[in-house]
């Protein structure tokens, strides 16, 4: 059975052997510093073209076709394209600000990467406080898009990043309260314990309701805080143009440009971790048999499958939705998604007290 | 060439007391044309909008004083380009009231026909496009996708999907397609089963409805003192139907209803539009099945000639009320002309509904005001 | 009572949106709805009406000959002088001088397709085709002369 774990150890075990640890240690950094640079790149070119593919299927559309087979190295036409453009700096912009947003936005979803678990025993750094750190770190790529906003010398630009701040800031709230219901039901703060802690069914189908309204407004959360519409304000293309990027160009746009779908990606990955059970193949209580056939299927398999799947959902609100205005969508968090969660947080802090989960 | 220190010192741009500046438009994703607009914010809030015109002038008026009336015609195709139909139908109606020439009736109902298959062309398009204002994309394709039948129509029978110049003074220009019948009832059939996706999508929405409830409210006084017609006047409560008040053609035949919606916000333009794509269909459906037989076009005489005088005649296009005045000295060509385009009353409300909203709210406004850059420019 | 209000508020919200959905996944999961036309495809099977107007010609007939008599009708009914007949005298066997064409020459890039001109023509010399693909490089060659070469007026038209 193919698995993602054989291979990983494998590889370390050979490190070791040939070398002395020290050197094997920096070995290994280096090779998973340039995996997770090439699967930013390869994420980077599948979701755009699934975005542009999803939106044209929704919209009665074929989308991108001509280049290669189904359209496939479109993207990297595009990215191409990108590369060999100029990279223009307006006129009086911070030039050190202005060239070093992207790469602040950019290196947020790095660090992201880190405690993720993308199969069994797969994982950068199963940190004992991962939740908590993925809370911390995604709150930081806000200050590059400031920085965007304020170095671009324009007032679209501007308008753009302060939007951006006072959303990022309000949505941390209600998709923290929503990771903390699945903390609160596990106990653990590490992403490898709350995999674990699904073997015998999913949070989102053990945690009752509570549960299912977490999924919700973490889905609700996490689509606001990656400035993706219905809350596209920061870069609301029919009233700013195009927001805090609008003065980028060049790689530094597409740098952007990828960032936003690596974001989309680490939020449906966790989103993934902790309410469908992350790699964590689909059990069933004492289906024996059933668990078995399901974990014929890689977990790599199971974890992409989920998190594209959430990916899809966050796609498919973008193509259905008009944008909310600036105070309206405060409003939702504050008035509703904060209560809500709020008191969701406590109903679950009853059920797992009271152990009412499975 | 200025160097940097010069702009510094520039600060004329900049209002007081932390008001900002900026400039939508000409190119703008949101002004759908070339309409500039210098919005003073504070904030997100707006204090003042003021619309800069001009970049799309090419002195329409001006030319129709060089042509003939039979070519004039044609030009205001290009004015209000959604509703081109209905401007050509506007000049036929102003040489035929100052020749007093007796239209067959079969062009008569096939005028009316193609006029209103042009306005739910023009509001499947506006609708749209403000959804595509508000963020929405999605409702542009299924909104094209209908308008697309119209535009089929109009290529069989006119023979363009855009400027048809079908109409001449005195009648048609040439007969309608023989699959014309068949193709509008298709699409009525396809329109009247797709009108529940608009409201799942945009009218029900939550988002949608929040966004436009309440927002860019105007009045009925000032709907009437700044001259608004069509249907951003109707929202405000104000009758102001010209098929209804003055009919021209056969109006006065077909049943439909005035729509007419009191709230004056822009959830209420928006609704008086869609409701009136329905009441367009009512009288379609009225009409397709008894065109008379008979000719297409009057017998005219070879060089149209206006007698000495002023002549005016107004329309109801898909914006509003569309007037030509004509100033003739007796030649073959009108001495003045001026055209009374409805776009340009309705955008001078602009400032009025939106000042003291925030910027999303100014794209719901400008967005339900329905402006067609050319129209006002002219 | 506010309670109930706020509840009934997220459920009527969550509906509305979910009905949306519903709409736009319909039409994610049923490719045959799709109606793109894939032009420079499609080009053998492109429907497109006989009226539609594209170009002006003058049909010719198998003899090389045409209806034009150049009484230039065209001419004066064209709002923006697309057309400009140059008309000559043919002097006939029996020594009568007749007019007639020379070149008719017609700016393809001044044409506003308004079919003034097909409808003023007296001897229907001209007609419209529905010929859309008219771009080239050059823009003089724009500008065409629709007689053909050593065409003449067909027998019996005056």
């Amino acid at each position: 059975m193919f698995s993602l774990e054989g291979i990983t150890t494998s590889v370390q075990d050979w490190l070791f052997m040939k070398f002395n640890p020290t050197m094997a240690l920096a070995m290994e950094c280096i090779i998973v510093i340039l995996l997770s640079i090439s699967l930013f790149a390869l994420l980077g070119l599948v979701l755009v073209l699934m975005e542009r593919k999803v939106a044209a299927h929704i919209q009665i559309r074929l989308g991108p076709n001509r280049v290669g087979p189904g359209g496939m190295f479109q993207t990297v036409a595009d990215t191409l394209k990108l590369i060999m453009k100029e990279g223009l700096v307006p006129d009086m912009a911070d030039k050190f600000l202005f060239n070093l947003a992207p790469f602040v936005v950019m290196m947020v979803g790095m660090l992201l990467l880190a405690p993720i678990a993308f199969a069994k025993n797969f994982q950068i750094w199963d940190i004992n406080i991962g939740v908590l750190y993925i809370s911390a770190v995604s709150s930081l790529s806000v200050i590059g898009i400031l920085m965007a906003g304020w170095a671009s010398n324009n007032k679209y630009s501007l308008l753009g990043a302060m939007r951006s701040g006072a959303q990022i800031v309000s949505y941390e709230l209600s998709a923290g309260f929503a990771v903390l219901t699945i903390v609160v039901l596990t106990g653990s703060l590490q992403l490898s314990e709350i995999v674990k802690a699904q073997e015998n069914g999913w949070w989102i189908f053990k945690g009752h309701i509570p549960a299912l309204i977490a999924f919700v407004l973490y889905i609700i959360a996490v689509t606001a805080e990656t400035n993706r519409a219905p809350f596209d304000l920061a870069e609301a293309e029919s009233e700013l143009t195009a927001g805090f990027h609008t003065e980028y160009s060049g790689m530094r746009f597409a740098l952007f440009f990828l960032a936003e779908y690596i974001n989309i990606f680490i939020v449906c990955a966790i989103g993934a971790t902790l309410f469908f059970g992350g790699w964590m193949p689909l059990h069933i209580g004492h289906w024996e048999a059933f668990n078995h056939i399901m974990d014929y299927i890689p977990s790599s398999v199971w974890f992409m499958g989920k998190t594209f799947f959430l990916i899809f959902l966050i796609m498919w609100f973008r193509w259905t939705f008009p944008r909310l205005r600036v105070d309206q969508l405060l409003n939702l968090e504050w008035k509703y998604l904060l209560p809500i969660s709020l008191f969701n947080l406590l109903l679950v802090a009853v059920i797992a007290i009271l152990g009412w989960h499975f | 060439m200025y160097n940097q220190t010069e702009i510094i010192k520039d600060t004329s741009e900049l209002g007081a007391d932390g008001e900002l500046v900026i400039n939508m438009g000409p190119q703008h994703p949101a002004t759908h044309g070339v309409l500039h607009l210098v919005v003073t914010l504070n904030g997100e809030t707006i204090k003042k909008i003021e619309p800069h015109l001009g970049f799309i002038h090419r002195s329409i008026e001006k030319m129709c004083e060089s042509l003939t009336y039979r070519q004039f015609i044609y030009v205001t195709s290009r004015m209000d380009y959604l509703s081109s139909h209905i401007n050509n139908l506007g000049c036929a109606l102003l040489v035929e009231k100052g020749m007093q020439i007796e239209v067959p009736d079969r062009a008569k109902y096939i005028r009316v026909i193609l006029s209103e298959l042009t306005r739910i062309a023009s509001h499947e398009l506006w609708l749209g496009a403000m959804a595509m204002d508000l963020g929405a994309f999605t409702p542009f394709f299924y909104a094209f996708r209908e308008r697309e039948m119209i535009t089929d129509i109009m290529e069989d029978t006119c023979g363009a999907r855009l400027t048809m110049n079908y109409i001449v003074p005195g009648g048609l220009m040439y007969d309608l397609h023989p699959d014309f019948q068949k193709k509008v009832k298709a699409f009525i059939t396809q329109f009247k089963s797709k009108v529940t996706e608009y409201e799942d999508l945009v009218t029900n929405n939550i988002i949608f409805q929040s966004r436009t409830k309440g927002v860019g409210i105007l009045s009925a006084e000032d709907a009437i003192s700044y001259g608004c017609t069509g249907p951003v006047a109707r929202a405000s409560g104000v009758s102001c139907d010209i098929r209804k008040i003055y009919p021209y053609e056969v109006y006065d035949k077909v049943e439909f209803e005035e729509v007419i919606e009191t709230a004056g916000d822009s959830f209420a333009r928006y609704i008086v539009r869609v409701k009136e794509m329905n009441q367009s269909i009512r009288i379609i459906e009225q009409l397709i099945d008894n065109i008379p037989e008979g000719d297409f076009v009057a017998k005219t005489k070879n060089v149209l000639k206006l007698p000495k005088g002023e002549f005016y005649s107004r329309v109801e296009t898909a914006r509003g009320e569309f007037g030509v005045y004509v100033v003739s000295e007796g030649g073959t060509t009108p001495h003045r002309i001026k055209f009374r385009s409805p776009g340009f009353s309705n955008l001078s409300v602009l400032n009025h509904i939106a000042a003291g909203g925030m910027i999303g709210d100014l794209m719901a406004s400008m967005g339900t005001l329905d402006l067609v850059i050319p129209d006002i420019d002219r | 009572m506010f309670l109930k209000e706020y509840i009934s508020d997220v459920v009527n919200g969550v509906s509305s949106l979910l009905k949306g959905m519903r709409k736009t996944g319909y039409y994610f999961t049923h490719p045959k709805e799709i109606i793109t036309e894939q032009y420079p495809d499609n080009r053998a099977t492109l429907l497109l009406s006989e009226r539609f107007k594209g170009e002006v010609v003058m049909p010719h007939d198998a003899n090389n000959e045409h209806t034009c008599t150049g009484c230039t009708a065209c001419e004066l009914a064209c709002p923006n002088g697309t057309i400009k007949v140059v008309t000559k005298f043919e002097v006939s066997p029996e020594g009568k001088k007749k007019k007639a064409i020379d070149t008719l020459v017609y700016r393809l890039e001044l044409c506003t397709m308004c079919n003034l001109c097909i409808v003023a023509c007296p001897s229907d010399a001209i007609k419209m085709v529905p010929n859309f693909e008219h771009s080239v490089f050059d823009r003089t060659k724009l500008t065409k002369v629709l007689n053909q070469p050593g065409s003449k007026i067909r027998e019996g038209i005056e």
